[in-house]
């Protein structure tokens, strides 16, 4: 069964983040290279994205004649998703050890205590196993 | 490789005679890693050269010789570990393997493989994917591709499989007789699960090479033609047979899922149907009839009926009578409250159904509320009906289910809103 595991945060965090002291930022980047790295060794990797910074994002709507209308003003405390995980294990549980793993890293002590995953089952059709 | 005819055959005959290879090669060596990583590129090497050059005289003693020198290469290669034995003693070992390499031993080796791939120690995913590779002669790209997973993840996850197999120390052999039982047991359990791997997530209507499902009655029948005295053999490929039958016609054309009752059953495939029966009849009557044979034959009775209303749901309900007593399985307990319920009312079903609910294995499974809602809709509590398919909508994790469940949710809803015009 596969499983997206989702890093979101706020606009703050974001600011926050391009702000981190350089030890700490080189030791987070390493450890999201290698933790790609990690999950294709242990076979479950399928894919990883990050996601650019939210300043150029944007809302878009169908207007009347289907031509898109945008939007970027967003509230200060939406949540935008950073990027993600897809990860193809056998039970909620293995996932779910994946994302504490990815919630420890490394951080400045003023965010310490993990980072939120939000961890969600993609819809593929697993197995009924009736015996 | 271009798709021509000789590429096709080499293809074909690749897949069919590695596995072969790979046993004479294990048996000789007794280190399954290597001798894989040896037939492999034994293989990708025929793959190259039968192209450019035509087909050997024997491309079986040509993938075994190929295989053999690897595995010598490998030995000769690796400093630190002792040659036990000369390269002209290896060389004579093989002109005596091959040459004394008759079917029976070939039989055995594939058999030996197939225990081994699918022992139970080893987790459903690296059985599953070992067996593919080993048995099934597919490639990691098409093991990797049917699963929808990078090739690199799908490698790592056979040379964990293959690395798992040599420290636990799994033996190369057939399981002694007090063995056999739980072994086979856990080989069919693998090939199941591959079939419904491929039955529950493809669309189209078409079987082939690569196809979960194909691979899997492929390997089944393979497992029956070298197991026939076995009936739950028999049982799991007749039970392959008569699902896959309904193919055609249990998705629609946007692939959406049509359900059994409402199927055109004149798209069912009938030779199929046939095939699965008459393998069954010879099965059932040898004595030891197991969980199997029993699902292949719930399965026969629905495709016998020439229409969802005249089927034969007493002999269904006896049958799942059977496996319930067989196994203490929640999902054979719901099924045969769904069946009681087509013989006895709505009512029944439900009755049967409440006594599932405290079922932990069953909580937040979507299939309880799915039964429930069905069977609260026959009931006439269509109120009810719409909160189980909601609720069942929202706990499948598949999405052509999804949209059926929404679909019947959405369906009672506006009948019971009156119309606007």
């Amino acid at each position: 069964m596969k499983y997206m595991l989702l890093m979101s945060r706020t606009k703050a965090e974001f600011e926050a983040f391009t702000q981190w002291p350089e030890e700490v930022l080189q030791a987070h980047i390493a450890f999201v290279q290698a933790c790609a790295q990690e999950l294709t060794e242990e076979g479950v990797f399928v894919a990883a994205e990050g996601l650019a910074f939210p300043a150029e994002a944007k809302i878009v709507r169908a207007g009347t004649n289907g031509e898109p209308i945008t939007d970027g003003v967003f509230p200060e405390s939406k949540e935008f998703l950073a990027g993600y995980w897809i990860v193809d294990v056998e039970s909620p549980e293995e996932a779910y050890k994946i994302a504490a793993r990815a919630s420890a890293a490394p951080a400045p002590a003023s965010m310490q205590g993990g980072f939120p995953i939000e961890v969600r089952q993609i819809m593929s059709g697993p197995p009924e196993d009736p015996l | 490789m271009r798709a021509d005819p000789l590429n096709v055959q080499i293809e074909r005959l690749l897949q069919e005679l590695t596995p072969q290879v790979l046993g004479s090669v294990v048996r000789r060596f007794r280190d399954f890693a290597a001798a894989e990583d040896a037939v492999q590129e034994a293989a990708l090497a025929a793959a190259g050269q039968w192209s450019r050059d035509g087909l050997p005289e024997n491309p079986r003693a040509w993938l075994t010789q190929v295989a053999f020198r690897r595995m010598v290469d490998q030995i000769r290669s690796d400093a630190a570990r002792r040659l036990r034995e000369s390269e002209a003693a290896l060389e004579a070992a093989y002109q005596k393997e091959w040459a004394a390499l008759d079917t029976a031993a070939q039989e055995d080796d594939t058999l030996a493989l197939l225990f081994m791939c699918c022992h139970p120690s080893l987790t459903p995913a690296s059985a599953i994917a070992l067996t593919l590779r080993a048995v099934g002669g597919l490639t990691t790209a098409e093991i990797a591709h049917a699963f929808l997973v990078p090739e690199a993840t799908m490698a790592q996850r056979i040379s964990r499989a293959k690395q798992n197999i040599k420290n636990s120390g799994i033996p190369f052999e057939m399981p002694t007789a007090e063995e056999r039982v739980p072994r086979l047991r856990s080989v069919l359990h693998t090939l199941y699960l591959i079939f419904n791997e491929g039955y529950t997530s493809s669309n189209g209507p078409d079987l082939r090479r690569g196809d979960l499902s194909y691979e899997a009655m492929r390997l089944t029948r393979m497992a029956h033609h070298l197991q026939a005295e076995d009936a739950e053999v028999a049982g799991l490929y007749a039970l392959m047979l008569l699902t896959d039958a309904r193919r055609p016609a249990r998705t629609g054309p946007e692939g959406e899922l049509i359900p059994l009752t409402q199927q055109d059953r004149t798209l069912w495939n009938r030779g199929q149907i046939a095939e699965g029966i008459a393998l069954l009849s010879e099965a059932l009557p040898r004595g030891s009839v197991g969980p199997y044979q029993l699902q292949a034959a719930i399965a026969a009775v629905h495709d016998e009926a020439a229409s969802a209303d005249e089927t034969d749901w007493p002999q269904i309900l006896a049958l799942y009578d059977m496996l319930r007593r067989m196994s203490d399985n929640p999902m054979v307990r719901l099924n045969h409250a769904i069946a009681a319920a087509m013989v006895h009312g709505p009512n029944k079903g439900l009755e049967l159904l409440d006594t599932l609910q405290t079922d932990v294995r069953l909580t937040n499974h979507h299939r309880l509320d799915a039964a429930r809602a069905h069977l609260l809709e026959r009931a006439g509590n269509h109120q009810a009906a719409i909160i189980h398919y909601r609720a069942a909508a929202g706990k499948t994790a598949n999405l052509p289910e999804r949209n059926y469940l929404l679909t019947q949710a959405a369906r009672l809803s506006s009948e019971q809103r009156p119309s606007n015009g």
